[in-house]
């Protein structure tokens, strides 16, 4: 049984919006028996912090594309994305990239 | 500096992605924080100098600004308008030999009023943007857009273009900015200090005094009653894809004035790879074939004697997202019409969309990560030649110039015969200015039909709209203006030398 974990969350570019023009998030993710990774992370953000249009942030089990992932300041290609194991205090960075100028 | 966390290292073994344990392709040392291009891993100290040197060298390579020249910045206050700022920052601030030389200004364009932001939510995000402005130490002007009520119709003339300078003399005029420096009493070289050549910082100290609004502050700076035109206006154009069209138009226009007006004869735009990818297909599904090129080539000459230079048009907008969260550049999101629209909501929508994933799902090996769309970009270019229906009257580009053709021969355009298409007034180069309107055959002062003198995709985004009399009134007065002439060209057609044969000869030479 792996501990809760808290979290940092931050949203910009315009995601935040999505999250009532709220950037920045502390989030503790409950204990279960799996370790928390990214792609059940976002699952998590869909069912409990999205207030609409939910498919303008996840698409499939991922996120739109267009959305950065930063996870504790490098991106998350380098770490796996949707497989990497969160720890506790991370921080997870939301950028949207979309129709920005 | 380049270090990152490395404990996650060992749960990544079994991904075939790169990990974060790779190294920086560039130093071979430092740990890799992110992907740029499929498989090009760089560090943050790599990725700082790659993002900064790009900068310099795509205004270097160019040329086109020369030194001392005042450049207008225009800065949206997204991110990557706002990386443009601070690349200028830093190019104009460094003791470097390819140190940036020009006088910069900003311009920044309030189009709240057209995304239905209140007053109070437009003021705060332009103080916010003033206050980032304000540490620069530029001039700034906050312009909003209801001005373009208020612009002459003189702004769709275009001015005689600045003289051509010959190639070789970009060299003989830096050198000589140099020389005229020294000679205003820096000792020597490194004199300059932190904030560079003592004539430049000059010309900046006296213009940071004059910094402008362009109108009173509060509600009258919106221009007294200009809100409601432009309500109107917006309201008028039914669908998405044509709001966002005629906001771009306009936007233009008002950039182009205000730089006229302060003096400036370029203009920065910060549109990124990602995004000119975006508009140049969007453009080509919308019928803006013909501005292609100038509407996503670096220089855009299309105004004459104020050129907009496109600086940021070799980033993705993934590489300034990351440039701006790692080095702390401020930029202040503003909402457009377009925000949490859904992604068929519009043309240039579906088109991002559309891009977004196809850059997503298919990284080119070692390309830029617009290479799929670059290259279709380049294959569309290089067709030099005209489509058939190339415009008559394009609200985005060939303005009007003194006269319709070339000094000296009155008759330069010739009315020719244009297959199915009939007679209409064509320039040297063949391009359809003016296409005779039926309805005025009477002779009757008949309103003009904005629709019939308009080149394909503005009229599709003029017939989108319910009222044509909402328009700006120097659009409107163009269009009387044009469609008289017009009406006079007909009525002397028949007194006038035939070209048409030499005109069809050119082209077909061409
Ligand atoms: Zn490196
Ligand atoms: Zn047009």
């Amino acid at each position: 049984m792996a501990a809760p974990i808290t979290l940092h969350l931050e949203f910009g570019g315009g995601a935040e919006l999505l999250f009532e023009g709220v950037k920045d998030h502390q989030v503790t993710l409950p204990s279960q028996s799996q370790p928390w990774d990214m792609k059940q992370l976002l699952v998590w953000i869909r069912a409990n912090m999205l207030k609409e249009r939910p498919e303008l942030f996840v698409q499939g089990d991922t996120v739109r594309p267009g959305i950065l992932v930063l996870i504790n300041d490098a991106d998350w290609e380098l770490m796996g994305e949707l497989t990497y194991e969160l720890q506790d205090r991370d921080t997870v960075v939301f950028i949207s990239t979309l129709h920005g100028g | 500096m380049c270090q990152v966390d490395e404990e996650y290292s060992e749960q990544l073994e079994k991904r075939t992605v790169p990990s974060v344990s790779q190294n920086c392709v560039k130093c071979k040392d430092g740990s890799a924080v992110l992907i740029i291009r499929a498989g090009d891993a760089f560090c943050r100290c790599c990725f700082k100098e790659y993002f900064v040197h790009k900068f310099r060298a795509m205004l270097g390579k160019n040329r086109v600004i020369f030194p001392g020249e005042k450049v207008l910045l225009a800065v949206s206050g997204g991110p990557a308008s706002s990386a443009m700022l601070s690349q200028v920052q830093e190019g104009l601030s460094r003791d470097a030999p390819k140190k940036l030389r020009f006088i910069p200004g900003i311009l920044h364009i309030d189009e709240g009023g057209a995304c239905g932001q209140s007053l109070e939510e437009r003021e705060r995000s332009t103080a916010q943007l003033e206050a980032i402005f304000r540490a620069t130490g530029y001039p700034f002007h906050t312009v909003p857009l209801e001005q373009v009520f208020e612009l002459p119709s003189s702004v769709l003339e275009a001015a005689a273009s600045a003289p051509q300078r010959p190639d070789g003399s970009y060299k003989a005029a830096v050198d000589q900015f140099l020389q005229s420096a020294k000679a205003r009493g820096s000792s020597s070289p490194g004199e300059g200090g932190p904030d560079g050549d003592p004539a430049v910082r000059e010309a900046q100290v006296r213009l940071s005094r004059l910094e402008t609004r362009d109108a009173p502050n509060g509600p009258a700076r919106l221009g007294l009653g200009r809100s409601e035109d432009l309500g109107r206006l917006l309201s008028s154009v039914r669908t998405l894809t044509a709001k966002e069209d005629m906001l771009q138009t306009l936007r233009h226009h008002l950039m182009v004035h205000t730089a006229r007006t302060h003096g400036y004869s370029k203009v920065m735009m910060g549109d990124s790879c990602s995004r000119l990818a975006v508009k140049l297909l969007s453009n080509i599904a919308q019928g803006r074939g013909a501005t292609l090129a100038t509407d996503t080539g670096f220089s855009d000459p299309r105004y004459g004697d104020v050129v907009i230079i496109r600086p940021m048009r070799d980033y993705s907008s993934k590489e300034i997202a990351f440039y701006n969260k790692m080095f702390g550049v401020p930029s202040v999101f503003v909402p457009g019409l377009d925000t949490k629209a859904s992604d068929k909501a519009s043309i240039p929508l579906l088109t991002e969309s559309f891009v977004t994933k196809l850059q997503t799902d298919f990284p080119p090996p070692s390309a830029p990560s617009t290479g799929p769309v670059r290259s279709y970009a380049r294959s569309t270019l290089k067709q030099k030649k005209p489509l058939p229906s190339t415009p008559r009257w394009c609200l985005r580009g060939c303005l009007r110039s003194g006269s319709l053709g070339r000094p000296g021969r009155p008759s330069a355009g010739g009315a020719a015969p244009r297959g199915p298409a009939g007679r209409g007034l064509w320039s040297r180069r063949g391009h359809l200015l003016l296409l005779p309107h039926v309805s005025l055959g009477c002779g009757a002062p008949a309103p003009p039909d904005l629709r019939s003198l308009l080149c394909y995709s503005c009229r599709l985004t003029v017939k989108d709209m319910s009222a044509v009399d909402t328009l700006p009134p120097y659009i409107v007065s163009e269009a009387e203006h044009r469609s008289h002439r017009l009406r006079m060209k007909q009525e002397i057609s028949e007194f006038l030398l035939d070209e048409e044969e030499e005109d069809d000869d050119d082209e077909e030479a061409a």
